[in-house]
């Protein structure tokens, strides 16, 4: 199988070879929605590359003895592990493979982001596969491929390992895609849910978003700007506008740095209305696409195009989405008036 | 456990010094006795928000006598039966009347399930029936004559052998008047509560199912599109048009002099002429609109003072003169009111709940045609002509020298302007002086000097113990008292940014500019492009500057207020019902109006945002 799948080619169906985020991207960009290109490291190329470290010796089998509850014994496998996953030369064809993506990708001046895309459900809890494996800013081929090798070194992380160990998943069904994407530099950037993440609520829509890259809103370094928008009216029902300290934008040398906020970029909205109606727009089209409700990350890059970085379904609320209706249809419908006329029960 | 908060009793309410006179004349049964401590009170600012004539009154009367005749015995409401009202330094106090006893709700089930179900099986039918027989009560109301006393009867009394005098009509007329109000009050509540009841049941469901939705997602759903209430503005686009159509649109400016203009169209020949007939055609019956909410004397409509519709006059002819669309987009609005609908429907879980959904918006939309029609009848129409035949014996009292100006008629109650008038009557009959030149001078400045005291003097909002719980659907409904709201009445003054009004929110959308407090109709010329508008109480009739300001914010109203229904369709943020922004926020302050959040904030020193 091809070690790179490019977005336009796959869909949420084909999580098993290219992740969960990698399926949505490629869904989202099969749907018209605009994403940044890009293109994932199959999984195939991960088999690929940890057949050749099992040949040199297991990895697998070592997982799948850990104890969970020997902290030492996870902490040590996990040092050793990743050590060999950073020592282990990539095998010369995926290596190949994803150096001519990255370099039609980015006619190698495009920076990119590298992120992990984990192939099973649980993996979407941000506690599996976090923020520690997604690289922003990243330059050139090289170092691409670097950052692929840590996505891939993030499975044997001590978390992870006693995750998978825990809820016993069988370590042979155990994969990792890797996302490289053309990032955008981002004017200013957020999440957005398409629905309440307090009351769960479906008819509205919570954005939230700061000035720069969208990492200090999803890592919580920075309090973002807030609003409750009617998804189906369009009324900005709620608009809470923060003291945004900072904001993260592209470092020279690669990566990203911080940058202090003064005067009135702090308290000015990051966003005009016009641009909360155009999120509002597309977190519709996304959520209708999926038929139920997501979590997005979006940004505006500096010419105001709006773009989706990803989108995942919510997942809170939907467990707690009551199967007993609100209230059921009555054979007369005058007697529903009875729960205004009839006193509290 | 917090402290068990109480409003203070009415017994220990003041008559204000200097009132007492004027408080005693009110009939002893709105008096507050000491048995009333017993009870809960709340004012009625809502529809009395100004301390009322002693005429006035009659609205109260007239309106509770219905409220209650159909809540405790025509449609039998389960739960409750009317309100009472009592009256102190010239406001409005009213307590509802809960019923408690489990078995006598159980019975009254019974009867209202049988009763109401009927009215909402047979909404249509009784409905068309209803207009047909208020606009029989208008007919009636406009074909009472003048009131009036010749010198000597004419000769066709003794002709005809008539056999009544010309002074019984004084009786006849003022009876027959009051009787028609105290009858239009009925004809108000025979389907308002089932209307609104229905109205909430779909409400609640919504907020229920999308615990986050606006008030005015949910009436944007419900709304009628040929409701009255809309007209009087369509007609004042329409003389708009017709203005430019005939080539005469130059007679119209900003701040005209209205006598000015119809004479000068008078003489312009046959094309003034023809607009001047539009505006006839226009004026009967769409101008019998108040610019208040109908309840004083002194909310006058278009019909009285043409100031509304002239002043919004050169901005419509401007618009059509550009080629700009005026018109209601009706079939638009049916359209989005449609896709409104089933959007939201699309978003509930169960299959069960989509037939719950079809179920209550089935009724609400059967329901809503009267909740937003009745009104134009009601509370405008007739009343209009009701107050206007009151000022008819005002004037006819004034030229017998019981009063200085007609408008001191306002000054008696009803009991007393009948025995006035029955006075004029023996005097005629008599041929001897009326006794009244001697007797009301006095008493309508007393009573003058005692509603400028009253309106100096602030009431509290609530009186007696709080209920535990306000399980009354005719009070949450039509006042949107809940005990949340108490609570936070008790805690006023605790806490709260001063520079901060909240009311509810009517129409969403964030706006900064010059507040122009306005506090009559006279005073809308001196409304500029751009400002917000604050003033006591907005009502639909002042729509027609809504091309002008850029939001609106009154003292009164909630947000299924009539104002409210109309600043939605023209997307006009506004926040209603703030009890007090009229006094609060100054002539020309810089104000930001969040119609969302239902809050303004007053900016004076405050630096105001570049970009908003």
């Amino acid at each position: 199988m091809n070690p790179v799948a490019w977005f336009k080619d796959v869909g949420i169906h084909d999580r098993p070879t290219v992740g969960g985020k990698g399926g949505s991207l490629g869904e989202l960009t099969q749907a018209g929605i605009a994403v940044p290109p890009g293109f994932v490291v199959t999984t195939s190329a991960f088999e690929e590359f940890l057949k050749a470290l099992e040949d040199r010796e297991p990895v697998r089998a070592r997982v799948s003895a850990l104890d969970p509850d020997d902290h030492g014994a996870a902490t040590k496998l996990s040092e050793e592990l990743r050590r060999r996953v950073i020592e282990e030369p990539m095998p010369a064809e995926v290596e190949r493979a994803i150096l001519a993506a990255h370099a039609e990708l980015t006619d190698g001046v495009t920076p990119v982001a590298v992120r992990s895309s984990a192939t099973t459900e649980d993996a979407e809890d941000a506690s599996f596969a976090g923020l520690q494996d997604t690289f922003l800013w990243v330059l050139t081929g090289e170092d691409m491929v670097a950052r692929v090798r840590e996505c891939w070194g993030s499975l044997y992380s001590v978390e992870s390992m006693c995750y998978r160990r825990k809820q016993g998943l069988p370590e042979e069904g155990v994969a990792m895609a890797v996302v490289v994407q053309a990032m955008v530099d981002a004017r200013c950037a957020g999440v957005m849910f398409t629905r309440s993440p307090l009351t769960g609520d479906k008819s509205v829509i919570t954005i939230e978003g700061a000035w720069g890259l969208g990492s200090a809103v999803v890592s919580g370094e920075v309090t973002p700007d807030k609003w409750v928008v009617g998804k189906i009216t369009g009324e900005i029902s709620s608009r809470e506008i923060s003291d945004k300290h900072a904001k993260q934008v592209p470092a020279e040398g690669g990566g990203i740095r911080e940058v202090l906020l003064e005067g009135t970029e702090r308290t000015a909205p990051c966003l005009t209305d016009d641009e909360l109606m155009a999120l509002r727009e597309v977190g519709r089209k996304v959520e209708r696409h999926y038929g139920k409700p997501q979590d997005i990350e979006w940004a505006f890059d500096k010419q105001g195009n709006l773009l989706l970085l990803q989108s995942r379904p919510e997942t809170v609320w939907a467990m707690k989405d009551a199967a007993a209706p609100i209230k059921k249809p009555e054979d007369n419908p005058l007697k529903h008036v009875m729960s205004i006329f009839g006193g509290r029960k | 456990m917090p402290e068990q908060k109480s409003f203070p009793l009415p017994s220990s309410l003041e008559v204000v010094p200097g009132t007492e006179a004027a408080q005693a004349a009110h009939p002893y049964y709105i008096q507050f006795t000491p048995e009333d401590d017993e009870r809960f009170w709340f004012y009625n600012s809502m529809h009395f928000p100004e301390p009322m004539h002693h005429f006035d009154m009659v609205t109260a009367e007239a309106a509770y006598c219905a409220l209650g005749s159909f809540n405790t015995r025509v449609h039998v409401l389960p739960t409750t039966k009317g309100i009472d009202h009592r009256v102190i330094n010239g406001r409005v106090y009213i307590g509802g009347v809960p019923v408690t006893d489990p078995a006598e709700i159980e019975a009254r089930m019974g009867e209202f399930q049988q009763r109401a179900f009927y009215y909402y099986e047979n909404w249509e039918r009784l409905y068309d029936e209803w207009k047909v027989k208020m606009k029989a009560l208008i007919a009636d109301a406009q074909a009472l004559p003048k009131p009036s006393l010749p010198d000597l009867e004419p000769i066709e009394t003794t002709h005809t052998g008539k056999g009544v005098a010309a002074n019984h009509a004084l009786l006849d007329i003022y009876q027959k008047q009051l009787e028609g109000y105290f009858r239009m009050w009925h004809h108000h509540f025979e389907f308002l509560l089932l209307g609104y009841g229905a109205y909430m049941t779909f409400f609640d469901f919504c907020k229920k199912a999308f615990p986050e939705i606006s008030d005015q997602a949910i009436s944007r759903m419900v709304a009628g599109m040929e409701a009255e209430i809309f007209r009087p503005d369509e007609e004042v686009k329409r003389l708009a048009r017709r203005a430019v159509e005939l080539g005469i649109e130059d007679k119209f400016y900003d701040d005209m002099v209205i006598e000015d203009v119809l004479g000068a169209l008078d003489q312009l020949g046959e094309k003034g002429k023809a607009w001047l007939d539009e505006l006839e055609a226009s004026r009967n019956p769409w101008f019998n609109i108040n610019v208040g909410d109908g309840f004083y004397h002194y909310h006058r409509s278009w019909n009285d003072d043409l100031s509304m519709p002239f002043a919004a006059l050169p901005g419509y002819i401007d618009k059509v003169k550009k080629g700009v669309n005026i018109e209601r987009p009706t079939e638009q609005l049916i359209e989005e009111r449609e896709q409104l609908v089933s959007d939201y429907r699309e978003l509930l879980d169960t299959e069960e709940d989509k037939a719950t959904y079809d179920q209550l918006i089935e009724l609400a939309h059967r329901v809503f045609p009267y909740v937003e029609g009745h009104k134009f009848y009601c509370e405008h129409w007739y009343t209009n002509l009701f107050f206007n035949k009151i000022r008819e014996f005002g004037a006819l009292l004034a030229e017998h020298g019981f009063f200085e100006k007609e408008e001191d008629v306002f000054h008696l109650t009803h009991y007393e302007l009948e025995s006035a008038i029955i006075d004029l009557m023996l005097s005629w009959s008599s041929g001897t002086p009326p006794r009244g030149p001697q007797h009301w001078p006095a008493v309508v400045k007393q009573r003058a000097a005692a509603i400028e005291a009253w309106a100096e003097h602030t009431v509290p909002p609530a009186l007696g113990a709080v209920p535990d719980v306000i399980d009354d659907p005719a009070i949450v409904m039509l006042w949107g008292i809940t005990r949340e709201n108490l609570d936070t009445w008790l805690s006023e003054g605790d806490e709260g940014n001063e520079n901060e009004l909240k009311g509810f929110a009517a129409c969403s959308g964030v706006v900064e500019g010059t507040a122009r407090v306005v506090k009559s109709v006279k005073e809308i010329g001196r409304l500029q492009q751009g400002d917000i508008l604050v003033c006591q109480v907005t009502n639909p009739t002042w729509s027609p500057i809504f091309q002008k300001i850029s939001a609106a914010v009154s003292d009164i109203g909630g947000s299924m207020s009539h104002m409210a229904i109309v600043a939605r369709e023209y997307g006009l943020p506004a926040v209603v019902g703030t009890g007090s922004a009229t006094q609060k926020i100054k002539d020309g302050q810089r104000i930001r109006v969040d119609g969302g959040r239902g809050t303004v904030t007053i900016l004076h020193d405050e630096p105001v945002l570049e970009e908003v």
